[in-house]
């Protein structure tokens, strides 16, 4: 379980995160909505400790993320995470991609590491482009490789972030399919995302972000229904 | 004249007017290869370019020969074989003759590019205006393909300002030989080899920096 | 054509030592290109992380490499250092002023091609729990190593081309062992234009070659 509490992020003076508390439950999908720029990038960063915080903490199965000598190499394993820029490496094919950190981190051998690219790309529909490269892949493609190499390091959570903002509209449909997959064999996620209707079908709650605080937070259908803050009315009016 | 006791024995101030000249005449050699090797960069750039059969099959080999053959064996040998062909060429002309050519060789591929540079649909929008051949490479593709290749041209032309230096292997006094020579003189190789490269330092450092900061500014334009 | 008689025969006999040479001239671009390699990424890293004086002596390194002469820095190695009492054998100077020279424009490439890599590269490798150096040998420097690859190969024929100013440090590379013989038999031009072959052929070779490991080496 992941627990956040009085989360403060600072960029030098700018204050992006003002004091968030949120618990994400073991099997639980979290969309995490709100306008550009509202922090909530900022926030997954500081889950799996690829930001520093300034204040307040958070704890993933009980560890605190942000603890001088926390071990964030281990910790982030168990966090996969999925970018906006569908960022494979170019330099190495489909299964290098997926097979490099279960290798490298994990400390599988080639053969175990290559089986489990193999599955993982199955799993998400690119079990016949182990061999290609990721320049010749589409952005819907990549953006699935990018979700089967954190899956290959087996996560015990994953972090969503706007996955499919960068993809032709076309394109999106492939990637939300196989998010709303993981979310069905009981995958913990939390997902950023600007796809209203994922947030609301497949999501077990919603969190409304507004200039680094969380304005709201509830099931899908309190706050695309009745929504308490005229902050997040004023959102969903504008996106939808 | 009463030699004043100095820390630097033997460096006297008429030795600066003496580096001075050397570095002057260093502009002067590099200079006038530089302008010439241009012109006939251009226009083997531009002969490449219009990849005519024969333009590629003895020009651009011939060309490359002066790019794989160091710079020192070409002057050596341009030194020994004119008198081979009956010129008689001082070290001054000799070296202008072989910069000029390896200016040429190197601006060409430069100018090659900037042409490519502006790419076939621009020239092609170019000529459906009705612009003619000429009208569409002088007022389209020399200024665009210009910018493209500017900071490439100056550090060609860098280059060869440095590379004068090897003219002193045929006996020509530029700044690097005039160093030699006081350095041979005066026992101070140290000091003698700091105002020298502080010389060339001066030259070649603000023209690049320049060069970089019109690149930067052309590529966010 | 010609009031010239072209005396081959020395040159012919003198073949086999000049190649030897040429192999020398070819060792000591190679090393001088390893070396240079390795504190080329140095002052790159440097350059792009650093601060303070470590940064400057970067700096100042890679602006003297490329606006001064590469003979100018030979010279410095030989006599200039000569003045601190540190004597180089000719094969030292040649070494250290192509090594300076090359590291400081590969420093500039490198530092070009490290930038050229997005950031999220490594936050991509940081997400799935790579170290920093991991993600640095394994995603990031590779990438790396291909964009600068035309201009390291570019420079390893810069370097060889320089190492010919070997011949007035008394170094006898290809170009040194070339005026050797030729001032000894007087046949400056032959001697020059057979040496100018072998110098051409040197870069052939090494253009070929790292044509044939680019295609190995980069699939994508
Ligand atoms: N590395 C950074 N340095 C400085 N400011 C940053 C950095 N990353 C994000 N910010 C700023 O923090 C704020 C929140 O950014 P972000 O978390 O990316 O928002 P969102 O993902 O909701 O669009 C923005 O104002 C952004 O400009
Ligand atoms: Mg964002």
């Amino acid at each position: 379980m992941i627990e956040i509490r009085g989360l403060q992020k600072y960029f030098g003076a700018l204050h992006v995160l003002k004091g968030i508390d949120l618990d994400v439950e073991k099997g639980e999908v979290l969309s995490v909505i709100g306008a550009s720029g509202s922090g909530k990038s900022t926030l997954l960063y500081c889950i799996n400790g690829l930001e520093e915080i300034q204040g307040g903490q958070v704890e993933v199965d009980g560890q605190n993320v942000h603890a001088k000598g926390a071990d964030l190499n281990k910790l982030r394993q168990k966090l996969g995470m999925v970018f906006q820029q569908w960022n494979s490496f170019p330099h190495l094919t489909v299964q290098e991609n997926v097979a490099l950190a279960p290798r490298i981190v994990r400390g599988l051998d080639r053969k175990a590491a290559d089986e489990i690219a193999e599955r993982q790309l199955a799993h998400v529909g690119l079990g016949d482009k182990l061999r290609v490269y990721p320049g010749a892949l589409s952005g819907g493609q990549q953006q699935r490789l990018a979700i089967a190499r954190a899956l290959a390091m087996e996560p015990d959570y994953m972090l969503f972030d706007e996955a499919t903002s960068a993809l032709d509209p076309e394109l999106v449909g492939e990637v939300l399919e196989t998010m709303r997959m993981l979310a069905e064999e009981g995958m913990t996620m939390i997902c950023v995302t600007h796809e209203m209707g994922f947030a609301r079908d497949v999501s077990d709650r919603v969190a409304f972000f507004h200039q680094g605080v969380m304005e709201e937070i509830g099931p899908p259908s309190q706050i695309f229904g009745e929504a308490q803050s005229p902050h997040t009315r004023g959102f969903l009016a504008n996106v939808r | 004249m009463s030699q004043p006791i100095s820390f630097f024995s033997g460096f006297q101030p008429s030795d600066l007017l003496f580096l001075a000249e050397a570095a002057w005449r260093t502009l002067l050699i590099s200079g006038l290869a530089i302008s010439i090797g241009t012109f006939f960069g251009i226009i083997f750039g531009w002969l490449l370019y219009e990849g005519r059969i024969w333009a590629s099959l003895t020009l651009a080999p011939v060309l490359d020969i002066f790019r794989s053959v160091p710079l020192i064996i070409q002057l050596v040998l341009f030194y020994n074989f004119a008198p081979i062909l009956g010129l008689n060429l001082d070290p001054f002309a000799s070296g202008v003759v072989i910069l000029a050519i390896y200016t040429a060789a190197l601006v060409a591929n430069v100018a090659r590019g900037g042409i490519e540079a502006v790419g076939q649909p621009m020239r092609r929008a170019a000529r459906s205006l009705g612009m003619s051949y000429w009208q569409d490479l002088r007022y389209v593709a020399l200024p665009i393909g210009g910018r493209a290749v500017f900071p490439a041209w100056v550090g060609v032309a860098l280059g060869v300002m440095k590379d004068s230096a090897l003219v002193s292997v045929l006996g020509y006094v530029e700044l690097l030989k005039a160093s030699q020579i006081l350095i041979t003189r005066t026992q101070e190789p140290f000091l003698i080899l700091s105002i020298a490269g502080a010389f060339y330092f001066a030259l070649s450092y603000p023209i690049s920096r320049y060069a970089a900061r019109l690149e930067q500014r052309w590529a966010h334009a | 054509m010609f009031d010239y008689n072209f005396h081959w025969r020395p040159v012919m006999r003198d073949l086999p030592d000049l190649i030897e040479a040429g192999l020398l001239t070819l060792q000591v671009a190679s090393l001088a290109m390893i070396l240079g390699i390795l504190i080329a990424l140095g002052l790159a890293l440097i350059r792009l992380n650093m601060r303070g004086p470590l940064n400057w002596i970067a700096t100042t390194w890679v602006e003297f490499a490329r606006n001064t002469p590469a003979l100018f820095q030979l010279f410095f190695f030989g006599f200039g250092l000569g003045a601190f009492g540190l004597h180089l054998s000719p094969y030292a100077i040649v070494l250290a002023g192509l090594t300076f020279n090359c590291a400081g424009y590969l420093a500039e490439n490198f530092r070009g091609g490290f930038q050229a890599i997005p950031e999220t590269q490594m936050r991509a490798a940081r997400s799935l729990g790579m170290t920093a150096t991991q993600a640095y040998l394994r995603i990031v420097i590779p990438q790396v190593l291909r964009i600068v690859y035309h201009p390291v190969t570019n420079q390893m024929v810069w370097a060889v081309l320089m190492s010919s100013l070997g011949m007035l440090v008394g170094f006898r590379e290809l170009s040194g062992e070339t005026q050797f013989f030729a001032s000894r038999t007087f046949r400056i031009f032959e001697y020059f234009a057979v040496t100018a072959v072998i110098y051409y052929v040197i870069v052939k070779i090494i253009l070929g070659a790292s044509r044939l490991l680019a295609s190995r080496l980069f699939r994508y």
